[in-house]
Order: C-alpha cells, then sequence, then structure tokens
C-alpha cells in the first residue's frame, strides 16, 4: 500500500493544524482529541494511585496510623471510581480516538463535533468529584458501588457523586455511539466485518455494552436520587421497597461494565502478540465470536456480585453456571494467543513483555474468579481480599498492563520517535513484579478472612500486609518511568519508521510516524 | 478542516461548542447537586447552566442546519445510525424503571410479606404502598382528610384519563406518518399541516397528563411518596411525558425548519430523526399503559 493516501492535498488549502487553544479545546481532530484522552487518563492513574496509596500507607501495620477509617473509605471509594471511570475507560477510549480511524481507513471519527464533547465532559465530571472533598462530610465514603441503604443516608457528597456520574455517563455513551458509527460506517472500501483488525472489533463490541449498560446505572443512580430527595420508596422497605434491587441494578451495568474495561485491553495484545511472534493471529473468526459470546455472556451473570445478599436457590445456581460459562469463550481467546505465538519467531520488546505479561496475569485473575463463581465457596471469599486480589489481576494486569503495552506498541506511530527500550524493559520488570509483591499476598489475606474496605485489621494479617504495601509503593512509584520514557520520547528519540516493528499488519502502518495530522481523506482499499 | 467536495466525508472545523456545553454542564450538575442541599449558589448556577447551555444548543443546531447542504449520504447514515444508537440507550433508561417495577411488583413485595417478624399482618398485594405506607381504597375516593394525611389513597382509573392519552399518542403517531408520506411526495402544505397536528396532540397529551398529576395528588391521594407504588407510578410516568415534551420540541422545531422552506423529498434526516424519537415515546406509553395502569 503506498503512503499517498496520508499526503493527500486539495485545492482549498486549508490543512493546516490549528493551535494553542483552538487546536487542544476546539479540536475535531480525533488524534488530538485521542491525545487529551490518553493524558486525562494518565493524569487520572496518578491520582487515583495516589489515592491507593493513602490506603496501603494505612494497612502496612494493624491499627490506625495515619488517617481516620471515614477518610480511609472515602479513599476506596475514590480510588475506584477515579480508577474506572477516569483512568481505565477514558484510557480505552483514547486508543479508540486515536487507532479505529487509522485502522478502519476513516478520516476522522464519525461525529467529531460530539467526539470533543465526550472527553471536555469528563474533567468536569471529575471536578465535581474532587470538589466533593471539601464539602461536609467530605467525599462519598461507601464503595463506589453506591449500595442503597448507605447512600441514602449519606450527605451532600453522594449527590455530587450522582450528577458526576450522570456526566460520565452522557460522556461514554456519546463516546460509544461515535465508535459504533466510525466502524460501521466509515470503513474503507473493501474492509468487510470479518476483515477488521481485532482492537477495532472488541471496540465495537464494548461499544455496544457501554450503550447498553451507562443508561441502566443512569437509572440507578437517579432512584438514589429519588429516594434522598423526593421521598420515592424504591430501596425502602418500609415503603415496600428493596435495597437488594439497587444491587441487581447497579450489577446489571457494573458486570458488562467489567468487560467494557477488559474487551478493548483482548484486542491491543491481539495486535501486538502477531506482531512479535511474527505469525498472523490464531483462530482470528474465533476470536470474534467469543468476544461476541463474552459480550452475551455478560448480561446474565451480574447476581454473582451478591451471591451472599439472599437470592433464591435457582437463582444462585442460574448465577453460578452461567458465570462458570464465561471461561469457554475467555479460554479460546487466552489459547489463541498462546497459540499465536507457539513456534514463532518471537522477540521481547516492551510491548511484547507487556502482552504475555498480561495473558499470564489476566489468565491467574481469570482463575481466581472462577473460585469466586463458585457460590458456597464464595460465601467464604465474599467481601475479603481474595477478591480484591481477583479484580486487581484483571483489572491492573489485564487492562492497566495492556494499555501501557499498547502505548509502548503504537507510541512511535504517534509521536514520530522510538522510545527507549532498555528503560521501557525496565518499567515492565518494575511493574509486573510489584505488582505480584503488592497483590499476590492479597490472595492469601483474604482466603484467611481479611475482609475489605477496613482501616484495621486483625494482627495475624501484618506480615501479608506489609508485603503489598511495600510493593503498592514500588509500583507507584515505578510509574514515574512510565511518564519519564512518554516525555522524552515525545520530545525526542530515535526516528520511527512508518512501519516502526517488523512487517506489521494493519493500515496504520502504512501512514508516516508520526501520523500526519490528517490521515485517510481518500479512503485507501483493503483487498 | 473542512473537505467540501461531495465525495469526502464533511469533517467540520474546530468548534468551541463542545467546550462551552461542557462548562454549562458543569454548571447544571453542581448547581443541581447545590439546590438538592441548600447550598445558596444552586438554583443561579443551575439556572445560569440551563440557559447557557441553550444558547449553545441552538447555536450548535444552527451550525449544523447550515451545513447540511455539504452532508453526503455518509454524512447522513452517521446521523442515522446516531440517533438510533440513541434511542436504544433511551431504551434501556427506561428499561431500568421497567425492571425496578417488576422486582418489586413480583419479588420484593411478596418477599417482605413472608418477613412476619419485621411485618406482622402485611399482605402481599399490588398496588403497595409498603407495610408502613398508605392504605388503599379501592372502591371510591378517599376522605380529603385522610388524603391530606397521607394516610389512604385510590387509583386512577385506566378507562379515563389514560385511555384518551393512548388513544391521542397512537393517532399522533399516525398524523406524524401522514405528514412523513405529504413531505416525501414534496406536498409541503399537507406535510405542515399534519406534522402540526402532530404537535398539538402531544401537546394535548401533556396538559392531560398535568391535569391527571394534580388530580392524582389532590384527590387520589397518589404521590411520589405513596411506596413503591408511587415512585414507579411517578417515575415511569414522570420520565416519560418529560420525552414526550422533548419530542414535541424536536417536531416543532421541525415544524418551524419545514415553514421556512427547510427538507427536501429526499433529504429531511431531521423529521426522520424526530419521527423516530416520537414513535419510541409512543411505544413506551404503550408499555406504561398496559403495566402500569391497566395490569
Amino acid at each position: 500500500m503506498s503512503h499517498a493516501a496520508a499526503h493527500d492535498h486539495h485545492d482549498d488549502h486549508d490543512h493546516h493544524m490549528p493551535t494553542g487553544f483552538r487546536r487542544w479545546f476546539m479540536s475535531t481532530n480525533h488524534k488530538d482529541i485521542g491525545t487529551l484522552y490518553l493524558i486525562f487518563s494518565l493524569a487520572m492513574l496518578m491520582l487515583g494511585g495516589a489515592f491507593a496509596l493513602v490506603i496501603r500507607a494505612e494497612l502496612f501495620q494493624p491499627g490506625l496510623q495515619y488517617v481516620d477509617p471515614h477518610f480511609f473509605n472515602q479513599m476506596t471509594t475514590m480510588h475506584a471510581l477515579v480508577m474506572v471511570f477516569g483512568a481505565v475507560m477514558p484510557g480505552f477510549v483514547g486508543f479508540a480516538n486515536w487507532m479505529l480511524p487509522l485502522m478502519v481507513g476513516a478520516p476522522d471519527m464519525a461525529l467529531p463535533r460530539m467526539n470533543n464533547w465526550s472527553f471536555w465532559i469528563l474533567p468536569f465530571a471529575f471536578s465535581i468529584l474532587i470538589i466533593s472533598f471539601f464539602v461536609p462530610g467530605g467525599a462519598p465514603a461507601s464503595g463506589w458501588t453506591l449500595y442503597a441503604p448507605l447512600t441514602i443516608q449519606g450527605g451532600m457528597s453522594v449527590d455530587m457523586a450522582i450528577v458526576a456520574i450522570h456526566m460520565m455517563g452522557i460522556s461514554s455513551i456519546m463516546g460509544a455511539i461515535n465508535v459504533i458509527v466510525t466502524v460501521l460506517n466509515m470503513r474503507a472500501p473493501g474492509m468487510t466485518l470479518m476483515k477488521m483488525p481485532m482492537f477495532v472489533w472488541t471496540w465495537l463490541i464494548t461499544a455496544f455494552l457501554l450503550i447498553a449498560v451507562m443508561p441502566v446505572f443512569a437509572g440507578a443512580v437517579t432512584m438514589l436520587l429519588t429516594d434522598r430527595h423526593f421521598g420515592t420508596a424504591f430501596f425502602n422497605p418500609a415503603g415496600g421497597g428493596d435495597p437488594v434491587l439497587y444491587q441487581h441494578i447497579f450489577w446489571f451495568f457494573g458486570h458488562p461494565e467489567v468487560y467494557i474495561m477488559i474487551l478493548p485491553a483482548f484486542g491491543i495484545i491481539s495486535h501486538i502478540i502477531p506482531t512479535f511472534a511474527r505469525k498472523p493471529l490464531f483462530g482470528y473468526s474465533s476470536m470474534v465470536f467469543a468476544t461476541a459470546a463474552i459480550a452475551f455472556l455478560s448480561f446474565i451473570v451480574w447476581a454473582h456480585h451478591m451471591f451472599t445478599v439472599g437470592m433464591p436457590l435457582q437463582g444462585e445456581l442460574f448465577f453460578m453456571y452461567a458465570t462458570m460459562l464465561i471461561s469457554v469463550p475467555t479460554g479460546v481467546k487466552v489459547f489463541n494467543w498462546v497459540t499465536t505465538m507457539w513456534r514463532g519467531s518471537m522477540t521481547f520488546e516492551t510491548p511484547m513483555l507487556f502482552s504475555i505479561g498480561v495473558v499470564f496475569l489476566f489468565t491467574l485473575g481469570g482463575l481466581s474468579g472462577l473460585m469466586l463463581a463458585i457460590t458456597p465457596a464464595d460465601f467464604q471469599y465474599h467481601d475479603t481480599y481474595f477478591v480484591v486480589a481477583h479484580f486487581h489481576y484483571v483489572l491492573f494486569a489485564g487492562a492497566v498492563m495492556a494499555m501501557m503495552g499498547g502505548t509502548y506498541f503504537w507510541l512511535p506511530k504517534w509521536t514520530g520517535h522510538m522510545y527507549n527500550e532498555k528503560l521501557g524493559k525496565l518499567h515492565f520488570w518494575l511493574t509486573a513484579i510489584a505488582f505480584n509483591i503488592t497483590f499476590f499476598p492479597q490472595h492469601f489475606l483474604g482466603l484467611a478472612g481479611m475482609p475489605r474496605r477496613y482501616a484495621d485489621y486483625n494482627p495475624i494479617f501484618t506480615e501479608f500486609n506489609v508485603m503489598s504495601s511495600v510493593g503498592a509503593f514500588c509500583l507507584g512509584f515505578s510509574q514515574l518511568l512510565f511518564i519519564y520514557i512518554i516525555i522524552s520520547t515525545v520530545r525526542g528519540g530515535k526516528k520511527a519508521t512508518a512501519e516502526v516493528w517488523d512487517n506489521p499488519e494493519g493500515l496504520e502502518w502504512t501512514v508516516p510516524s508520526p501520523a500526519p495530522f490528517h490521515t485517510f481523506d481518500t479512503p485507501p482499499t483493503v483487498k | 478542516m473542512a473537505s467540501h467536495s461531495p465525495d469526502q466525508y464533511y469533517v467540520p472545523d474546530s468548534s468551541y461548542y463542545p467546550f462551552a456545553c461542557s462548562i454549562a454542564l458543569f454548571f447544571i450538575a453542581l448547581g443541581g447537586a447545590f439546590l438538592l442541599n441548600d447550598v445558596s449558589a444552586g438554583p443561579t448556577m443551575m439556572g445560569i447552566g440551563f440557559a447557557v447551555m441553550g444558547i449553545l444548543l441552538f447555536l450548535w443546531f444552527g451550525s449544523v442546519v447550515k451545513e447540511s447542504p455539504e452532508y453526503n449520504m455518509d454524512v447522513d447514515r452517521s446521523f442515522r445510525m446516531g440517533m438510533s444508537w440513541f434511542i436504544f440507550s433511551e431504551v434501556m433508561f427506561f428499561a431500568a424503571f421497567f425492571g425496578a417495577l417488576y422486582y418489586l411488583r413480583q419479588l420484593a413485595i411478596p418477599w417482605l410479606a413472608e418477613t412476619e417478624l419485621l411485618w406482622p399482618g402485611f399482605e402481599a398485594s399490588w398496588p403497595s404502598a409498603g407495610p408502613i405506607g398508605a392504605e388503599l381504597v379501592t372502591n371510591g375516593d378517599p376522605d380529603a382528610a385522610a388524603v391530606m394525611e397521607g394516610t389512604k389513597y385510590s387509583l386512577i382509573d385506566p378507562l379515563h384519563l389514560p385511555l384518551y392519552n393512548t388513544l391521542l399518542l397512537l393517532t399522533s403517531s399516525v398524523t406524524l406518518t401522514i405528514s412523513h408520506h405529504a413531505l416525501r411526495d414534496d406536498k409541503r402544505k399537507a406535510a405542515i399541516i399534519w406534522l402540526a397536528l402532530t404537535v398539538v396532540l402531544g401537546v394535548v397529551f401533556l396538559v392531560l397528563q398535568a391535569e391527571e398529576y394534580i388530580v392524582a395528588y389532590q384527590i387520589h391521594g397518589l404521590t411520589m411518596g405513596t411506596g413503591v407504588y408511587g415512585s414507579t407510578f411517578f417515575m415511569l410516568t414522570g420520565f416519560h411525558g418529560f420525552h414526550v415534551t422533548l419530542g414535541a420540541f424536536i417536531l416543532l422545531v421541525v415544524l418551524l425548519r419545514m415553514m421556512k422552506g427547510h427538507f427536501s423529498g429526499e433529504k429531511h434526516f431531521a423529521f426522520e430523526a424526530g419521527a423516530w424519537y416520537w414513535h419510541f415515546v409512543d411505544v413506551v406509553w404503550v408499555g406504561l399503559f398496559i403495566f402500569v395502569y391497566i395490569l
């Protein structure tokens, strides 16, 4: 494929790049908006990480050291809200913005102004969330799930969290509509659905999940709001309501949300592994169908988050078996990645290290998930550190590490410079090792019965908590290296070629590095 | 950039609307949270937010209308897909409330009745205002004193106002379709008349719905605080009414544009988007009529 498409000039020479305020605040360019999303995500990762370090500092030893329990609860709540809605989701939208038009050969996202609105809502929504620290009673302290009846009794910050969530929901839904329309309507001629790159497929399905469940979450928090202020009784048994109803609605959103946060990660490593194994992705179509199957199943497993709440036995059984079923399509994916690597000409550049790390560590998280799916066993594990360990293996080692790998993979395409490979590898090893020191001991803590979301604990849990806290600080400060590498790559470094890697697949590698401000004004043809 | 050749996808020039709309949304949201907690700045903030948002959306939609001659069929398809998925998200929003209705009625109330220790003597039935809620009076109006105290309530007869409202909305879908066919045949005058009739039917629906709320509060003693029945009744019909208001406003704008000579027989995305939205609120109403009023 020629590079002509990227250099296409047309008659009205208004192709120049806007600068300053106009470029960054009024953008309709998918690459700039993608960059904004990625910077925002990284900033939120640091903020949420700082909250996590407060938690780990307090839990370094038993007893109360640095913060009071109420503030500790604010930290656990805000850590989760910031990481889920501020770091992981916008991070993947940033990747989608940058890469989807490049991968499908489109000139931009389908609805560029709405794209910019999706982004700019987020800093304002998170401002409201942060301001809530300074209102009477402090930030929300109910856990990110905002369970009734605790949130019915909470202070002003609960209302602020609710309106912030509404704003994030508006942003997510608009972003998801944009992704779906771009993928379905803007593909280059010849790119049939079953020729789409995996990242495009996973984001298409993720966007569907977002549109299906974000409004349900909006409904749930709206009921909270009216229960708090307008006298309704959705979650109040005295009026015939049921707090468990909140949990059902929340997790009907919450479980697909889990896949919203992991499917794009699957997409990213499905690009990286074939590139560095120098083999096409094994079982492309089974990958697509596995993704769709996971998305379907995500709608019928929600109550496994609430096994101990008191459900009818049939319900417990149904949700147990449905949950276990998810391991089938997920297993298909893991085996496909492993088989892609099988007898490949493997090299281990930083993106590949992160991807192999994801496959290994995510699978560990998947296996602990299988343990949690077993209803009678879950009665023991529920709300313990075992759950905390489980979802950090899938969310940090799955979603966040895949984003880090994706950053190293496409950073040369974005900036035009190669990153420092030695430092990148160092970052990987620091992250992977510190991550395991932080979270592996939490499995043992949970199995021994240490409950989550407490500022204090029984002294028998001390050793593993010390390990976990030491690991957490190493993990947190290792990320400063990540920021340093990104900044130095943006500023300079070895020039990257258009292909960057050894014969990678995909339209994004046919445009120069850095990708020009406008690409594919005239669509390329895919054979 | 703005590529103006018809074979290229229209990518709009940079725009301040999204950023400014985000600021307005910030004022609305934070002002709303303040308002609910008696912070004095709340109402002002919210008012400013709504006013600015209104102006910005007017300008934003205005510029889309101005640009629309340059949109090719690909852009048109993007808009259509975008609107369809937006309506799907609205469907899911209502699904949350219908789901809540199902859960409360079929599961939560019976389970509550089983917990004899907590609520002795509470019988599972529907409608219910819960164990300590008001008492349902099935025949005739409850006495005014009991309504004022909130101890008794009665139901709205589905065969009066709600039935009229059902007929109104169903008729409005028909008139809207007639208008659409007239527009496609370039019979502009007929299209305008039938669309105007649709808007009028929508407004009459809203007036009757307001009347129903007044009657519910003042005569039936049925309020948002009437336990789960009042909660689900007012939240479902209230959000529906809000959507009818929005749909009627969209159709009104389309009507004004049509009177100014916008749209052609082939190209009239705004009309169709408004029509889809209108049919969507119509379908939701049919669901409400069956599951909230009749059953």
